[in-house]
């Protein structure tokens, strides 16, 4: 059941503040009766999900953001960190950008979903009421799989730094008072997991790194995969060129567990010791998307119509972004999660007000890495509603990468990150 | 119902199907132009914006990169995955926009 007025306001100071922010965010002229949507999670795919409810309906919906953080990192791009070409600041945009289409902003974190009563409860204990539930939450680690790493003592020293902010910082700071000489490793989980081709990337900008700073130390990349999970002839093509000798390679290395005091990786038939040690746990959607039943895709991640992007155990709820279970060749990217934003807007505003659901919807990745500070590479992809089997699949002849790495895409590859952050945010 | 009435019966039926996917088909579509091609009329540099441009050369642009015509990195790939009614609908649209 819904709270009444008073148990709200009664539930602490942070709904105060949820009211004044209701109270200025554009919505103090919204009758009562306006449906009412509430999105969680800021990030590329929420963000843009919450701002394309608010355009596309007009301002006739309510919409609420639910966003633990006070600001957005962008991941793309954070790698460049680790490399020394970039700050975090550079990729830090602030939410009140969001403020002028009329989203309601609440920093909070979600809890528990009532679906009978469609509520959603914030860890500060304000409740709130939805008619359409829309969840992004990215991913989760599961730390389960590597046991050393349970500990938050364990987790501060051998950092995932795969969600960006604090850990690329701390995890640039472990390089930088690494010793010449010293040695990288990271380990990549067995796919799916999010942005395929983002520890590549990472281990070309921690050899740039050591290539002009310290030249005596080198990068292992110990991958759980059998290959290369994207991208692949364009970053061998830099470790076997630009970085030579910076640079090994070694699939099929499943990691088993590692150990915090020696920060050795133990695999299957082998330990690797290393001077800076970096692993990307395995993953699955985050928490709150996980309630319910709602990962129901190996337990792990969500399953989702991919119309509306509505939960296959739920209705009126929606999942977004690195939290489902994608089609066949949809990357768990950000410019992925945004289109999945903007698909799912134009449903939600439909069902709301009463539209028609777009029966046909056209989807595309484009996702660029850095090989070094000056030469970027990408991949792209268009991805199709194939109503026959309810999937999104990759349109013939539709897609493929950059011939080689060049200097010309960098320059759009810094207009991308800045366009589809003030496509989300502004 | 005689001839004509059926006639205009079967029009108005496929005016309305078509109506539900036309009538976003341009927003839809040119939200996926719109991630990497700003709209806010603000320019950031490197990527053009398509928002007033002029319809039919947006039409041309796009069917260039897509029959090879015009040299580009990745717009060749991406023309490629849609069209021509979605890449029609799409130009009508971004033409008709102002900045946000």
């Amino acid at each position: 059941m819904h709270q009444s007025r008073r148990e709200f306001l009664r539930s602490g100071s942070a709904s105060a503040v949820a009211l004044a922010l209701g109270g200025s965010g554009g919505c103090a002229s919204m009758p009562a009766t306006a449906p009412k949507v509430v999105v969680v999670g800021g990030g590329f795919a929420g963000a843009t999900a919450a701002k394309y409810v608010r355009k596309w309906g007009d301002g006739k919906i309510a919409v609420t953001l639910v966003e633990r953080g006070s600001a957005f990192v962008s991941c793309p791009l954070s790698n460049l960190v680790l490399g020394g070409s970039r700050q975090i600041a550079d990729l830090t945009v602030a939410y009140d950008g969001l403020d002028k289409w009329g989203v309601r902003r609440i920093t909070d974190e979600a809890m528990t979903i009532d679906p009978a009563a469609r509520t959603i409860r914030l860890s500060s204990g304000t409740t709130l009421p939805y008619d359409r539930l829309i969840l992004a939450p990215g991913i989760d680690f599961i730390w389960d799989a590597i046991p050393a790493l349970a500990s938050r003592e364990a987790q501060e020293k051998i950092l995932h730094a795969w969600k960006a902010g604090a850990q690329t910082i701390a995890l640039r700071r472990q390089l930088e008072a690494m010793p010449d000489g010293g040695v990288f490793v990271m380990h990549i989980p067995k796919a799916p997991y999010r942005c395929p081709p983002g520890p590549y990337e990472r281990a070309c900008q921690v050899a740039l790194y050591f290539s002009t700073r310290k030249p005596k130390s080198k990068v292992i990349i110990l991958d759980a995969n059998e290959d290369v999970q994207s991208k692949k002839e364009l970053f061998t093509a830099a470790w076997n060129g630009r970085y030579k000798g910076y640079v090994e390679y070694r699939p099929n290395s499943g990691l088993v567990d590692v150990e915090v005091t020696t920060l050795t990786a133990k695999l299957d038939f082998d330990d690797v010791k290393a001077d800076v040690l970096n692993i990307i746990p395995p993953q699955h959607a985050g928490g709150v998307a996980r309630a319910l039943g709602m990962a129901n895709a190996n337990g792990r991640f969500c399953q989702v119509d991919f119309l509306t992007y509505e939960s296959t155990a739920e209705r009126n709820i929606h999942v977004l972004g690195d939290a489902i279970q994608p089609a066949e060749l949809m990357p768990k990217s950000g410019h992925m999660a945004n289109q999945h934003g903007k698909v799912c807007a134009a449903a939600v505003v439909a069902l709301l007000t009463g539209g028609e659901v777009n029966p046909a919807p056209v989807i595309a990745n484009t996702c660029y890495s850095y090989i070094d500070d000056k030469e970027v590479v990408h991949v792209a992809s268009v991805h199709r509603y194939d109503p026959a089997t309810k999937t999104m699949r990759v349109v013939a002849g539709s897609g493929g990468l950059s011939a080689a790495a060049n200097v010309q895409e960098t320059v759009y590859a810094e207009a991308w990150a800045k366009n589809i952050w003030a496509d989300m945010l502004t | 119902m005689n001839r004509p009435a059926l006639a205009a019966f079967s029009l108005l039926v496929a005016a309305s199907a078509a109506g539900a996917v036309g009538a976003n088909l341009g927003r839809d579509v040119a939200a996926n132009c719109t991630s990497c091609h700003e709209a806010d009329g603000r320019s950031r540099g490197g990527i053009p914006s398509l928002v007033g441009q002029d319809r039919l050369n947006l039409v041309q642009q796009m069917r260039d990169f897509r029959d090879g015509k015009r040299p580009s990195t990745i717009m060749q790939q991406l023309a490629k995955g849609y069209s021509d009614a979605e890449i029609e609908a799409a130009a009508a649209y971004l033409s008709a926009q102002k900045a946000d």
